[in-house]
């Protein structure tokens, strides 16, 4: 199944609108991964990466607390906080530095919002000894600070940014500026499935793993495949990981979550898909945060990962076509989930999952019972325990059944 | 192509010198003040304006420009406001200069590229400057901006191979801008060596002029890059002179490179 419809295209959105510097390395890339994606071995060395090193497959776990509590569907979670860095981040990043050895590329770069794609494109970088520059939102820096420490601790360079928005778009700008300048023997990471053609289609394919793996445990846990499955949305590539191989099945529901932020109305959200307007960022035509006059808008999220204004083409293609069902969650909706969630079922989520629960109850009542809801489990929170515990820790009573 | 760019080009052949295009940003520090810029840089002898219109994520340009992006947008800049008042005036007080907008993408999109068409060429823009819309991405606007009258430049770039660079060259309008160095606006101290054996083989192929731009700032590197291209671009060092000193300081800096265009 394949939802690409020109090469590089996903109906209106895609395509790589990047400064002529970057062309020839972007068509260097495409055919670079093009022949390593038809060459066996390169699938074997990144699947037993994945299996020795990320730790992979990643458990499906049925949430029975959650289950009785919500009074719907059975809910599962597919454990992408059990890989190996606590998100699934590291599936794309040991995919895209093993492309970049085999293309003969000297150094990495990328861009971090959260600092988990940061932190997992450190640790591919150390695994595979190659030397690591990381941009990260100033901004990102203050309240992500134990990530910065993991990719310093990894051997990785991280840069702050102190321009714009001082967050994960601001980020992606300075290593574009950067990759311009160094193109010939920098390979550029990028840690979603978003930017120039072959990005998405690549981020994506290292990513459906996860969707891969879920088809074959829903088969074996509950005899069938899902009837919905959620993930949170920031740039997409958890979402799009979990949900490609199900593009085709049409008896699955399949739903994204975005940062609401201090609400739809309030100007302050990350709703790209739900809000945004076709525009270009990033290399890519998509839906995009904007003005009016095509500034890029600043996007607000509780969770440094899912604060960008713009979304991957694919999702963005999915989304408008309807195959896709997109929602949105407050960071209030988040944190609230993320507490439910840490005392019915002893996860803490990433806050960007946070939202994808946070739909949880509504949807796994939809459903109903007897029918069975995967959420995708995109990371686990302890990066984000310095602004959650911020806020202040409700007291064990407070608890929602 | 434009008529008025390829007349811009013959007259300074005439007179024995190259093209100096200058590029500064509408709306730094305020709309009206730029224009004082933009008619600083004629003064000083510009052949062409560059008309920077502000983007939020301008991922081509250096330190420099970002800085004048972020002023121009705080300062109210948007493409519609550029075109309305700006490059009236512009016009006005320089009308034998030809002008062209450099901006991004996004901006045009969200105008409409039919409406910036039009409204570019009713008044008086010559053509327009996408930095991050390589000839995959061109074809339609490109077909919109010919039939308006408005050149779409093309770009090519240090790592363009050479029959890609050819084929950018041979569908040129306006002129071709090369880029001189692998990287984002601002001033470099040294140019790459093989620079000039890249113009040279641009401006076999182009059937329009050929300039060499990002990184000039000095009248020696104009010189050196004069031999082999029909003009320079001067963004970054314009764009500093004029932010911290002022559009005189702009305008000598204009007159210093022009001196070293001269043939
Ligand atoms: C745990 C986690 N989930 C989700 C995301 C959002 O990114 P994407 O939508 O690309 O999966 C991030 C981004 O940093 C993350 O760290």
């Amino acid at each position: 199944m394949t939802t690409e419809t020109v090469v590089g295209r996903f109906g209106r959105y895609g395509g790589r609108y990047v400064p002529e510097t970057l062309v020839p390395a972007l068509l260097e890339l495409e055919e670079a991964y093009a022949k390593a994606s038809a060459d066996p071995a390169f699938g074997e060395e990144v699947a037993r990466v994945l299996r020795e090193f990320v730790g992979r497959p990643t458990t499906l776990t049925p949430a029975r607390r959650l289950t009785e509590a919500w009074g719907g569907a059975h809910v599962w979670l597919k454990r992408e906080d059990l890989a190996h860095t606590g998100a699934h981040k590291i599936n794309n990043t040991v995919g895209q530095v093993l492309l970049a050895r085999r293309m003969g590329k000297k150094r990495i770069i990328a861009e971090t919002g959260a600092g988990q794609h940061g932190v997992a494109t450190a640790t591919a970088c150390a695994l595979f000894g190659l030397p690591c520059e990381v941009y990260m939102g100033a901004l990102d820096v203050e309240r992500q600070a134990l990530n910065v420490f993991r990719m310093r601790a990894l051997g990785a360079v991280v840069k702050p940014v102190e321009s714009g928005s001082r967050t994960l778009k601001d980020a992606m700008n300075e290593a574009m500026r950067t990759w311009v300048s160094q193109v010939s023997d920098t390979h550029y990471v990028i840690g979603s499935a978003a930017g120039p053609h072959p990005y998405p289609t690549i981020v994506r394919d290292f990513q459906s793993v996860i969707g891969v793996e879920l088809r074959k445990q829903a088969q074996a846990a509950f005899g069938k495949l899902p009837d919905a499955i959620i993930a949170c949305v920031g740039g997409g590539s958890n979402a799009i990981g979990v949900l490609h191989p199900f593009i085709g099945d049409a008896g699955v529901r399949l739903v994204g979550v975005e940062a609401g932020g201090h609400g739809l109305d309030s100007g302050q959200h990350g709703a790209s898909l739900t809000l945004g307007t076709e525009g270009v960022l990033h290399g890519s035509r998509s839906l995009v945060l904007q003005d009016a006059d095509g500034q890029i808008q600043e996007a607000h999220s509780i969770s440094a990962g899912l604060d960008y204004p713009g979304v991957g083409p694919e999702l963005a293609h999915l989304a408008k076509t309807g195959r896709m069902e997109v929602r949105t969650a407050t960071d209030d909706e988040a944190l609230a989930a993320f507490y439910e969630v840490a005392r019915t079922e002893g996860i803490l989520p990433a806050l960007e999952t946070s939202h994808a629960f946070a739909r949880g109850r509504e949807l796994a009542r939809e459903l109903g019972a007897g029918k069975y809801l995967v959420i995708n489990c995109s990371g686990r929170g302890d990066k984000d325990v310095a602004t959650i515990s911020a806020r202040g820790v409700p007291p064990p009573t407070g608890v929602k059944a | 192509m434009s008529g008025e760019i390829a007349k811009a080009f013959a007259k300074a052949k005439a007179r024995g010198e190259g093209v100096l295009v200058a590029y500064a940003m509408a709306g730094d520090p305020d709309l009206p003040r730029s224009v004082d810029v933009f008619s600083a840089l004629v003064e000083g002898g510009a052949d062409i304006l560059e008309i920077g219109v502000a983007f939020s994520d301008p991922i081509a340009d250096g330190p420099v420009i970002q800085g004048a992006s972020e002023r121009a947008l705080k300062a109210g800049s948007t493409l519609k406001r550029v075109l309305d008042e700006v490059v009236p005036e512009v016009r006005k007080r320089c009308p034998e200069t030809p002008l062209v907008i450099m901006t991004y993408v996004n901006v045009v999109m969200a105008m409409g590229e039919e409406r910036f068409a039009k409204l570019s060429r009713e008044r008086g823009v010559s053509g327009a400057i996408l930095p991050d819309l390589p000839p995959e991405e061109s074809a339609g606007l490109r077909a919109t901006f010919d039939a308006a009258g408005v050149d779409l430049i093309p770009l090519c770039a240090p790592t363009t191979p050479p029959a890609r660079a050819q084929a950018i060259a041979k569908d040129g309008r306006g002129f071709v801008y090369c880029v001189s160095v692998a990287g984002v606006t601002g001033m470099r101290a040294e140019l790459p060596p093989d620079l000039s054996q890249r113009l040279d083989l641009v401006r076999k192929a182009s059937p329009v002029p050929v300039v060499a731009g990002f990184g000039i700032s000095t009248a020696e590197q104009a010189r050196t890059l004069s031999a082999h291209a029909d003009g320079v671009v001067v963004g970054s060092a314009l764009v500093r002179a004029a932010h911290t000193d002022g559009p005189k300081a702009a305008k000598a800096l204009c007159a210093d490179i022009k001196r070293g265009l001269k043939r």
